[in-house]
């Protein structure tokens, strides 16, 4: 609750109060690996870098793994024709606040098998980095990028890891995290300032900008001057 | 080289004559050297202001000549941090934020969010309101595969079908209207049920509508489908393989253009549409023909659903029965000390919803929409996450368009069908 002597634009600004509870909220209770061939598999192979398998909202299985071992974890179950995730529905990240790790959550859905898995990495606040998967699933690319920058985690061997949906220049942070009020970090005073004096050359790629740093020089015809040559004349 | 004339028709000419006629004006022949081209590389910025980007959206293309070598799509003009404001609001107070997301099917995206929110809090809703919603997402598909069509039509240079299409996407206007008010921002549903029950007469007019629907479906499909152009302007262009396209995370009408029979509805199906009897259109090549003919195809199928869902719509109440969840009528609010004790509650704290974490994917009109949502039992998310099917599609924009000229590039960014206010949020 807000405290007597704030106001509720205070809070506000603080943003969203963490949920006294402590620890992954959401993993929930462990489950039968059974009820889930992929969970099981995994579990025989990986064995230990299989940290928690769990049920969530009556039916979704739910395996965290250990984040150094994700990309190879993610590609066996991409590959493995017994599997075979081939649609990587959605990367996104969760911030339960209060100095817990961030979640990265991968949702695979397999076209084949019609059978959903949801993978999470839980990575400390000191250490936000985890292999891309962009190598395996195409899909990854903004879907990681987004991720990068709403939450700040870094997504090691990505293509073009540049902020997405935020201005390439925005000196904020990273929104979506819990520490990040609602009204951005700046005044409007200071965001108004800044968005006079920005340079447009930020709105561009390294790339671009070096496509359309110089000029292209097109050498066209000119005419000669009247009269130096009669009408009619041959050319 | 011989001498030519010109006629200057504009009367501010000075070299117009006497009577009033323009005199004919010799150009002198000169020698035209060839001009030097380069093979240096261009930069051409289309948007974020262009019709032809269907939003704000802003393409940086580098073009060699006429040819795209690359294209660099900016997006964010738009974003409104929908999913930050979701952390603030209660559960119920999102729905207004999901409409306007796609305001081109609003009531696909009111429906998945609460159907996300329901499925995590266990709630169970009523038979007619499972149906009601069915149809009003078959009707939002039909309302988005028509702006589409519209607006893709134009871009090929089809005028009249656009007007064909606006016509019938203002009977579905009018439909919204009638039913929440809203002609775009709907905000229909309510975790546990719906804002209202369907008002008196409404399904008779969706009854008119299906029944008249296919009337101009049918012009259209003879304008267009056979229509050389537009067979010219999309056969073999922007194609994708069946792997790379599920590789890239396509879904929906573009998926299933390059052969994958993937839909939500009959693969991983919610609200008994394994009971419905509808097809799932596939194409072969993977072109922007084909996409064209998937979605014509589904405003079919969709229709086919809306007739068996009026027909097996059945009474009874649209909300569950459940005080901590459903809203009590004003009446009882007024007159009943326990349950204006209830509206109190759940209007200041908001319905509790049991810890946990829930990703429910829902086949909107333009491809898989999931709903991410993760409680920690409190009356509001502590996340919202939207998977938006628009975001992954126009991703692959730059492989499509790579090799085409800027004009298929017009073409391909029309064909994925997107909408910038769910690529923004």
């Amino acid at each position: 609750m807000t405290p007597p002597d704030k106001s509720g634009l205070d809070a506000i600004e603080e943003g969203p109060v963490p949920s006294a509870a402590v620890g992954p909220t959401v993993a929930g209770a462990p489950a039968d690996p059974s009820g889930h061939p992929s969970v099981a598999a995994l579990f025989g192979r990986f064995g230990s870098a299989v940290l928690h398998h769990g049920v969530s909202a009556g039916s979704q299985h739910v395996v965290h793994v250990e984040p150094a071992r994700s990309l190879e974890i993610l590609g066996w179950l991409r590959d493995d024709p017994a599997h075979r995730y081939d649609l990587l529905a959605d990367v996104t990240a969760v911030d339960h606040g209060g100095g817990r790790p961030l979640e990265v959550v991968y949702q695979l859905w397999s076209i084949p098998h019609r059978r959903a898995l949801r993978v999470k990495c839980l990575l400390p606040l000191d250490a936000l980095e985890v292999d891309s998967v962009v190598g395996l699933w195409n899909a990854a690319n903004w879907l990681e990028r987004e991720v990068y920058d709403l939450f700040g985690i870094t997504f090691r061997g990505h293509p073009d890891l540049r902020r997405i949906l935020m201005p390439m220049d925005y000196a904020e942070g990273h929104p979506l995290r819990k520490d990040f009020p609602l009204r951005g970090r700046f005044s409007r005073a200071e965001q108004t300032r800044r968005a006079l004096a920005q340079d447009l050359e930020k709105f561009y790629t390294p790339h671009d900008i070096e496509i359309g740093r110089e000029p292209q020089q097109v050498t066209l015809p000119v005419p000669p001057a009247s009269g130096s040559q009669g009408p009619g004349a041959e050319s | 080289m011989a001498n030519k004339t010109v006629e200057f028709t504009v009367g501010r000419n000075p070299e117009m004559g006497v009577d009033g006629l323009p005199t004919p004006s010799p150009l002198e022949p000169f020698d035209l050297p060839e001009p030097e081209l380069t093979s240096e590389h261009m930069l051409v910025n289309i948007g974020p202001q262009h019709p032809a980007t269907h939003g704000v959206l802003r393409l940086v293309c580098e073009l060699d000549g006429e040819t795209v070598v690359d294209v660099t799509p900016h997006i964010g003009y738009l974003h409104s941090s929908f999913e930050k404001l979701g952390e603030h609001r209660t559960w119920n107070q999102i729905v207004p934020l999901t409409d306007r997301m796609d305001y081109l099917a609003p009531l696909i995206y009111n429906c998945a969010y609460v159907m996300s929110v329901e499925k995590l809090a266990g709630i169970e809703v009523t038979e007619r309101c499972k149906i009601v919603r069915v149809i009003l997402m078959e009707m939002d598909r039909i309302f988005g595969h028509l702006l589409w069509l519209g607006t893709t039509a134009i871009d090929v240079g089809a005028f009249t079908p656009f007007l064909y299409t606006f016509h019938e996407r203002e009977r579905i206007y009018k439909l919204h209207e009638r039913y929440t008010g809203g002609r775009i921002t709907t905000s229909a549903t309510r975790v546990g049920g719906m804002m209202a029950d369907l008002p008196e007469g409404w399904i008779e007019e969706l009854k008119h509508f299906v029944a008249t629907f296919p009337a101009t479906l049918d012009e259209v499909h003879r304008l267009l489908t056979g229509n050389g152009i537009l067979i010219g302007r999309t056969q073999g262009v922007g194609a994708i393989s069946a792997e790379d396209a599920v590789n890239c995370g396509f879904t929906g009408p573009n998926l299933r253009a390059s052969g994958v029979a993937y839909d939500v509805r009959k693969d991983n199906p919610y609200y008994d549409y394994d009971g419905y009897d509808f097809e799932v259109p596939v194409g072969e090549h993977g072109d922007c023909y084909d996409r064209y003919l998937v979605r014509m195809e589904e405003m079919v199928q969709s229709l086919a659903i809306l007739e068996q869902a009026i027909a097996r719509l059945p009474g009874g109440p649209i909300n569950v029965e459940d005080p901590n969840v459903s809203l009590p009528s004003k009446t009882d609010a007024m007159s009943d000390m326990e349950s204006m004790i209830h509206h109190f509650k759940l209007i200041t704290e908001g319905l509790k919803v049991a810890p946990g974490d829930c990703y429910f994917p829902v086949e909107a009109s333009k491809g898989e929409l999931g709903m991410y949502v993760v409680s920690d039992g409190g009356g509001k998310p502590v996340r919202w996450r939207v998977r938006p099917p628009s975001f992954v599609n126009i991703s692959v924009l730059p492989k499509l368009a790579r090799g085409h000229l800027v004009s298929d590039l017009i073409m391909i960014n029309a064909s994925l069908d997107i909408v910038l206010g769910e690529i923004d949020r």
